[in-house]
């Protein structure tokens, strides 16, 4: 290897693990703010990258408030209940629509292509939700997005994928369609699901809009509605303990704590995702 | 038997299709259902934009009003700006976002340690998986006026803190560069896939003609994902007028409309927020309108330019 090439090699690598560090910078910085007291902030005049005394008080106090804890609660909810519609309807679609042979295929191709490209807005889709009465319930925030017709389309190119002498031998064996997808597919088509499935538990899990939307009652909110309000300062009236513990910690440090105790579940959840989904971002990149 | 089959009704034949694929229809009703209602239903909804809606008259006892919303819209002085607004934000995203995960496909590729290229990809891609509202909360530990580390910096070097979030011009820097730092590992997946789908034979005959690495990128690497970042600029056009509404609504404040309120925001406050019902989703309809011309245009572009489109 000439100099050249041991030079390039050597500035390339640095390059990518400066941007390595400064995209987990953030992180870094954003947990040293949390665990802030307020005399180092006295002392100094403002946070630092590394404090030199902790406390964990922020997340103690955040932890001991209904607020956090039930919007966490019902984002958990929420994910759940989204995820199994999701992986359900989304399965039931692409299975049928993956069988070559069926009759009108292609009509409902075109069928489930068309909103892809095009929506009714924002709008009407507020007025209808609340025509069904769905305001305020778990359903508003999770039915509008039943199925992704991006994510049916990755499902049926997979079971489309699977070898057909299982499935036809097992028509001709005079098994329904039913007890195949049960028996045959599915067992067969867990890398799918669980990429599918991550992708619709992450995006329930970040949910906002929705939310914003058809949801008034606190005590339904989900995390990231509730992160917000924290993050503009925007507290619920309801807990007056909230605003007096503001004056024992700075507010950037019980904001900050907030945004910690957010991330922690995706990050935990992070090493699993990466495992499963580089295989699905291939089957969706490739068809894609 | 060819005669037999020949007579077989077509009652006969319903029938023995229903039985054959009634399970599947069965399965699909579900799903069926919930596109009629979910993502039928909203486009028929649509027709309100041609009416003055009443809430409690409803949709069909509203009355018409033909094309009053879009001349009411064309004419407003809101209208032009956040179209402008949208159209700017959306090309600066594109061209100053459209190289980044290119280069860092690139360069992921050109890591010989297998070990150091997953570690990094793998930090790379985190920011994907936050949400707009964890990433407003980063922003503010670093940008606020008061407390964030980069005001600290300017403050302890002599100058005055930026008010990062509401000043129009750094407001755009932030939306644009933070778009980058969340998805650019993210962006880099595909190239990667495409990189990894050249045929290493060719890098071998070109070290042993000697050629150095940057004549190997640039003869191979790039040319060899070219039909990649063709098809997926053409279909990033095709999306020209999404700016990007969830990071823009919950990153804005009134402070910057001027230069931030792109038609999906203006649409949510006066729609959702203030019962404008009829306007916001003529000015919705428009956009999406547009929208599916760009697609259908950028996909007739990409399936001539190079052989295939998104279907």
């Amino acid at each position: 290897m000439s100099t050249g090439e041991q030079v390039f090699g050597y500035v390339n690598g640095s390059l990518l693990v400066v941007l390595g560090a400064a995209t987990l910078f953030p992180f870094m910085y954003v947990v040293s703010v949390s665990v802030t007291p307020l005399e180092i902030l006295a002392r100094f005049g403002q946070f630092q990258v590394f404090p030199r005394a902790v406390t964990v008080d922020a997340y103690r106090f955040i932890l001991s408030t209904g607020l956090i804890p039930r919007a966490f609660l019902n984002s958990v909810i929420i994910t759940s209940l989204g995820t199994t519609i999701n992986l359900v309807l989304t399965t039931l679609m692409a299975f049928p629509l993956s069988r070559k042979r069926l009759p009108g295929r292609s009509f409902w191709l075109v069928f489930i292509l068309i909103p892809m490209l095009f929506s009714g807005g924002l709008v009407p889709l507020f007025i209808l939700v609340r025509s069904l009465g769905l305001f305020n319930s778990y359903w508003a925030v999770v039915l509008p997005i039943a199925i992704s017709s991006y994510n049916l389309l990755i499902m049926k190119s997979f079971f489309q994928s699977l070898p057909n002498e299982l499935i036809e031998s097992a028509v001709i064996d005079g098994a329904g369609y039913p007890s195949i997808l049960v028996r045959i597919v599915l067992p067969l088509s867990k890398p799918v699901q669980a990429t599918l499935g991550l992708f619709y538990a992450v995006n329930h899990w970040n949910g906002f809009f929705l939310a914003l939307m058809f949801i008034t009652k606190d005590r339904l909110q989900p995390l990231q509605i509730i992160l917000r309000n924290v993050l503009l300062d925007v507290l619920n009236q309801d807990l007056p303990e909230v605003i007096e513990r503001f004056d024992l910690l700075p507010g950037p440090t019980m904001k900050m704590a907030a945004v910690v105790i957010s991330v922690l579940p995706m990050l935990a959840v992070y090493p699993w995702i990466q495992r499963h989904f580089t295989k699905g971002v291939m089957l969706g990149a490739i068809k894609g | 038997m060819i005669v037999a089959t020949a007579k077989r009704t077509f009652a006969v034949r319903a029938r023995v299709s229903f039985s054959r694929w009634g399970a599947l229809y069965l399965m699909m009703l579900p799903g069926i259902v919930y596109y009629l209602v979910f993502r039928y239903g909203p486009i028929y909804g649509i027709v309100i934009a041609f009416k003055d809606f009443q809430v409690f008259e409803g949709i069909l006892g509203s009355p018409w009003v033909g094309f009053e919303h879009f001349r009411t819209l064309f004419s407003s002085p809101f209208f032009a700006r956040v179209l402008r607004n949208t159209l700017t934000i959306s090309f600066l995203k594109v061209l100053i976002g459209f190289p980044p995960p290119i280069i860092l496909a690139l360069m992921l590729n050109e890591l010989r340690r297998p070990g150091l290229r997953r570690t990094i990809q793998t930090v790379t891609y985190l920011p994907h998986f936050l949400s707009w509202v964890i990433i407003s909360g980063i922003l503010f530990a670093f940008l606020s006026p008061g407390s964030g580390l980069i005001n600290n910096w300017i403050k302890a070097a002599g100058g005055q803190p930026i008010h990062f979030m509401t000043e129009d011009f750094w407001f755009v820097v932030i939306i644009v560069v933070s778009q980058i730092w969340k998805e650019v590992g993210w962006g880099a997946i595909i190239y990667l896939a495409a990189l990894s789908g050249i045929d290493p034979n060719l890098y071998e005959a070109a070290t042993i003609d000697g050629a150095n690495r940057w004549q190997q990128i640039g003869h191979i690497s790039i040319p060899g994902i070219a039909s990649v970042i063709v098809l997926l600029f053409i279909l990033r056009l095709g999306h020209m007028m999404d700016a990007g509404f969830e990071q823009i609504y919950i990153l804005y404040n009134p402070q910057v409309y001027e230069v931030a309120d792109i038609i999906d925001t203006w649409v949510f406050r006066n729609g959702i927020e203030q019962f404008r019902f009829s306007l916001a989703t003529a000015t919705g309809f428009f956009k999406s309108i547009v929208g599916l011309v760009l697609i259908l245009v950028s996909n007739k572009l990409a399936t001539k330019w190079v052989g295939h489109g998104i279907w």
